[in-house]
């Protein structure tokens, strides 16, 4: 398989994944209970999963360990069971896609918001990084996707993190943002410009957007991103905000909606495009047909 | 400056010591602790709060005022049960099952026994049997509950549920906010309000004291 860096610096456009956890409660996952439980419990629901969104055209399939860092299982009792779990997530996803699509790694947050704000101890939720991430690499992640962040100072210790227990590995870190009346911030008050420069210094080689907003909003943030580096730009929107319907919750962008605004994306010089909460595997067709 | 607008002003900077001190100072000078808390803290909180709605300042702004908050608070609770303030009310508070957020539903609690509710916090990540069984034990009158989650939303709709099929409807409301939570959607689940920020809490349980009698 040709490096995932070289295909984005020949100007090559990628499709990302949609939704896993929306999926995952179609097939079983209580509210409540560890997504990341299931990789060791139901390896093949994760495998069909990754098979639905290959077949739909996406270039990079996500794994099931966004809440796989040991502060993020400790919750549930399965802090031990750290590597096995990040190493199933891995397992999974290449078992359904072989070297057809790229596994991206996923790293959310760690769940405890740093000192002293939160909790959190930077030097353990680095090390906690560390861990996931040596697992993910170990067993055999074509890259590290850090994801739906909004605290810049720790999204910078995923990212160095990543660089430092696997460095052949590109790093994508994405963050979440909201619109204001000044501009983009993610709410911890992180700007576009400022993450760019933290997430460039840490070393990430491809920056970005996932989560929080429409496919439409996305197309502004991706111009801001766009005037402030030259690393290619990944931007996963949601389908649309959700909306309350019968009791339940609705995404309201339809594949063909999404993928009307991801040409304006590619138009923008977007290097990857996929989806976040509320996109299927129907959106990542539309969206491939679109990319071209 | 008024001591109480430096409390307010001094708690809006999150700064916690220097609340506790000017509490201090204010009682010393016989301030009357229901005002230190109302012009004071609350009216300092009511800033922080309508600056983060309108994404003047972020989320650690807020963290850092709640603390303050919670310092001053501390330090009037004994005083004002001392006066005899009568409860407005008892609330039962919590995060919805499957969902840990907190910060808000926080904010939510210290507003409400700032304004002297009397708030039973079960935390977060709180079945729906747990908010019914602690409002029917506790007699409590109100029960808010906070999701941030779209996942953890329909879980609201099963307290309202479980509140009706208790036969608790009426002698119970149910008050549902967090950020993707809104009108609509409180009407849609049959709840009785929704607060969108935590003085819009405050003021809308009051309502549905009011209301019950
Ligand atoms: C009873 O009556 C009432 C009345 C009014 C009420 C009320 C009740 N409750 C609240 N209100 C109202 O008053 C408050 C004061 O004005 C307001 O409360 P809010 O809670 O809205 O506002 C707070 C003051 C500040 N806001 C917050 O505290 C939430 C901030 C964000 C950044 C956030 C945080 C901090 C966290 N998170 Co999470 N997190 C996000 C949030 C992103 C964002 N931009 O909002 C959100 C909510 N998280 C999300 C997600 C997906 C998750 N989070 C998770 C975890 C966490 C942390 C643990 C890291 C941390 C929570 C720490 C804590 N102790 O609460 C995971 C889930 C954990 C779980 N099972 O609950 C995880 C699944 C994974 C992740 N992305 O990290 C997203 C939800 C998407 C969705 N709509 O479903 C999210 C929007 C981020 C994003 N992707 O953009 C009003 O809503």
């Amino acid at each position: 398989m040709i490096a995932l860096l070289e295909r984005l610096r020949s100007g090559e456009v990628l499709v990302g994944d949609g939704a896993l956890g929306t999926l995952l409660m179609t097939r079983g996952l209580r509210p409540g209970a560890a997504p990341e439980a299931l990789n060791l419990s139901h390896p093949e629901t994760l495998e069909e999963i990754a098979r639905l969104y290959l077949e739909a055209g996406a270039d990079l399939v996500t794994t099931n360990s966004f809440g796989g860092s040991p502060a993020r299982l400790r919750r549930y009792g399965l802090e031990d069971r750290t590597e096995e779990i990040n190493r199933a997530a891995v397992l999974a996803v290449r078992r359904a896609v072989g070297d057809r699509a790229y596994v991206s790694a996923s790293i959310g947050s760690s769940g405890h918001l740093l000192k002293p704000y939160g909790d959190g101890d930077p030097g353990e939720i680095a090390a906690g990084y560390e861990r996931q991430i040596r697992a993910l690499a170990a067993a055999g992640a074509d890259l590290v996707c850090i994801e739906t962040m909004t605290d810049l100072a720790e999204a910078v210790l995923a990212v160095r993190a990543a660089r430092a227990v696997a460095p052949a590995l590109p790093v994508m870190a994405t963050m979440t943002f909201e619109r204001t009346r000044r501009g983009f911030f993610t709410v911890m008050g992180a700007s576009i410009e400022q993450a760019v420069h933290g997430l460039t210094e840490a070393g990430a080689d491809i920056l970005g957007s996932n989560c929080g907003n429409g496919s439409a909003v996305m197309g502004e943030i991706a111009r801001e991103f766009r005037a402030r580096t030259d690393r290619p730009i990944a931007i996963q929107p949601n389908a649309g905000l959700p909306e309350p319907r019968g009791g339940t919750i609705v995404y309201p962008e339809t594949p063909e909606f999404m993928a009307e605004n991801a040409k304006a994306l590619v138009k923008l010089g977007v290097a990857i495009v996929g989806g976040c909460c509320g996109t299927t595997p129907e959106h990542v067709r539309a969206l491939r047909d679109a990319v071209g | 400056m008024n001591i109480l607008s430096e409390i307010g002003e001094s708690l809006q900077r999150g700064e916690d010591d220097r609340v506790g001190a000017l509490v201090r100072q204010a009682l010393e000078q016989r301030c009357e602790p229901h005002r230190i808390l109302n012009e004071g803290l609350i009216a300092g909180m009511d800033v922080v709060g309508e600056q983060f709605r309108l994404r003047e300042i972020f989320l650690p702004d807020v963290l850092l005022a709640a603390r303050a908050m919670y310092t001053g608070l501390d330090l009037l609770r004994p005083l004002l049960a001392r006066d005899g303030v009568p409860t407005a009310g008892r609330v039962v508070l919590g995060s919805v099952h499957g969902d840990l957020h907190d910060i808000g539903k926080n904010l939510v609690s210290i507003m409400l026994k700032g304004a002297g509710f009397d708030v039973m916090d079960l935390g977060n990540d709180v079945p729906a049997e747990r908010f019914v069984d602690a409002a029917r034990e506790h007699g409590a009158s109100v029960i808010g509950l906070s999701a941030l989650l779209t996942t953890t939303m329909p879980v609201m709709k099963e307290v309202v549920e479980l509140v009706r099929a208790r036969g608790l409807a009426g002698r119970v409301r149910v008050i549902v906010g967090g950020a993707p939570v809104s009108e609509a959607w409180a009407r849609e689940i049959g709840a009785d309000a929704h607060g969108y920020d935590a003085a819009n809490a405050v003021e809308r349980v009051r309502a549905l004291v009011a209301a019950r009698g």
